[in-house]
């Protein structure tokens, strides 16, 4: 039998096909000619999901509170996708996906669908295909799709211009306030989530944040939600304060200028990529590549001269 | 820049919890570059097959040591199929202890190998890259 067509992969997936939904995936993360055919299709058909990006230190319990916020968010009848990134390996290239050992019972669920992705060598804290993705679930028609990140550190920021709302998940001892002030990852949150609140700490690292909260001159002040996302503690709250950042955005002015400003973020991305990839098609087989680092590392010219050299031709 | 990897699911059906195997099999063949995706003890066919669905995997290994693969074997062959998954779309191989008058039976069913005790990793990466290397084109 021959293989499907993209067109018909993309005819099953609005009809709610989900093999097909998962064969267009692949074709998405791999960044295939087929994948951008089936983008342009789908783009249109994708914009209703609430999207929801969850970041975080590694180890601060993502994968755990990813699947405690899918079981209250399915209480609630809401369907979900769920995006889970972990690293690719800088050596072999390789990835194992351990973020479904947190998810199991979810797996009996057919109306949410759990996707792994390895970051492909992509620093920011998302995979490079990872919009693309997003787009397949919201136009396959889940209400919600959850994005979590790779542990992030403190300057993982991607994820604030593909997601509707921000979560950044914070543990006990993870710092003195002074960390909380520093520019980056704390910026970025919609919502902070104070999780593994079981543990000792959990209140003065909560007053702390909200201190620092007070200060802020931004309008809308980030809510501090305490989880223990093992147990399901404050998850009901979580969504709360979800729903209720949904709400924000969809009656004011922000949702569209936080997408019109995440629309220009994704062409400029995707266009810095196309030229790099013209220029190394152009010039990774004729050797002006290889002969310009040579000069820069011989202190010939500088690098940023050997740029202009490489695009000026 | 299409890159096409390799998909993996190593999987453990059934209530035995020893997965060193499974996790050492899982770890060589991200080793050899593959993207691995390891669901944890405990699963049932139905799960399984669930979760080669949701990631569009290439290649599954299933882990056991309980004896219960000829029971439950072919209900994750059933289940694969049950969502349009069928035996030659997927490489499915199994590890662990299966006695030998067991294999032909369940090559029969779908399964293109059976790793015993003292397969060498590099066995299996050979064997899976090999599979990749003639896998059919997925669209067009």
């Amino acid at each position: 039998m021959p293989p499907p067509t993209v067109e018909e992969l993309v005819d099953g997936l609005l009809a709610g096909n989900r093999r097909a939904l998962s064969r267009l995936l692949t074709l998405i993360e791999n960044d295939s000619p087929e994948g951008r055919r089936a983008l342009r299709l789908l783009y249109p058909k994708s914009g209703r999901a609430h999207t929801i990006g969850l970041t975080g230190s590694a180890g601060a319990g993502k994968s755990t509170l990813s699947g405690a916020i899918a079981r209250e968010m399915r209480r609630r009848g809401r369907t979900l996708g769920i995006v889970a990134i972990d690293p690719t390996s800088p050596f072999s290239q390789g990835a194992l996906l351990g973020d479904r050992i947190r998810m199991q019972d979810l797996t009996s669920d057919a109306e949410v669908f759990v996707r792994s992705m390895a970051t492909r060598g992509n620093l920011g804290g998302l995979a490079p295909s990872t919009a693309g993705v997003v787009t397949a679930l919201d136009a396959f028609g889940k209400d919600v799709v959850l994005v979590e990140t790779v542990g992030a550190g403190q300057d993982e920021v991607e994820v604030a211009a593909m997601a509707d709302t921000t979560v950044v998940v914070l543990t006990p001892g993870f710092g003195d306030d002074v960390q909380a002030m520093k520019a980056g990852i704390m910026e970025i949150a919609d919502i902070l989530v104070v999780n593994k609140c079981d543990l000792p700490n959990a209140d003065l690292i909560a007053r702390q944040l909200s201190a620092m909260m007070d200060a802020s001159p931004l309008a809308r002040k980030t809510p501090i939600v305490k989880t223990a996302g093992a147990h399901g503690e404050g998850v009901g709250e979580l969504l709360d304060a979800l729903e209720e950042h949904r709400a924000y955005i969809a009656t004011t002015n922000v949702r569209e200028s936080h997408r019109l400003a995440q629309a220009r973020h994704q062409v400029l991305t995707l266009a810095r990529q196309r030229l790099i990839d013209r220029l190394v098609a152009q010039h990774g087989g004729d050797g002006r590549i290889d002969a310009l680092a040579e000069q820069v590392a011989r202190r010939e010219i500088d690098p940023h001269s050997a740029a202009d050299l490489l695009i000026g031709e | 820049m299409a890159d096409d990897k390799i998909r993996v699911l190593i999987a453990k059906p059934g209530l035995d919890g020893h997965d060193r195997g499974a996790k050492v099999v899982a770890r060589a063949l991200r080793d050899a570059g593959m993207e691995v995706i390891y669901t944890g003890i405990r699963q049932t066919p139905e799960m399984i097959a669930e979760a080669a669905l949701q990631e569009d995997v290439d290649v599954i290994g299933l882990s056991i040591l309980s004896g219960a693969h000829m029971e439950l074997f072919p209900r994750v062959v059933k289940a694969l199929r049950d969502r349009e998954i069928k035996p030659d779309e997927v490489l499915l191989f199994a590890g662990g202890i299966i006695p030998d008058a067991d294999i032909e039976p369940l090559k029969g069913t779908g399964f293109q190998a059976i790793f015993g005790p003292g397969t060498s990793t590099e066995d299996i990466i050979a064997f899976v890259r090999d599979w990749a290397a003639k896998r059919p084109a997925r669209a067009t």
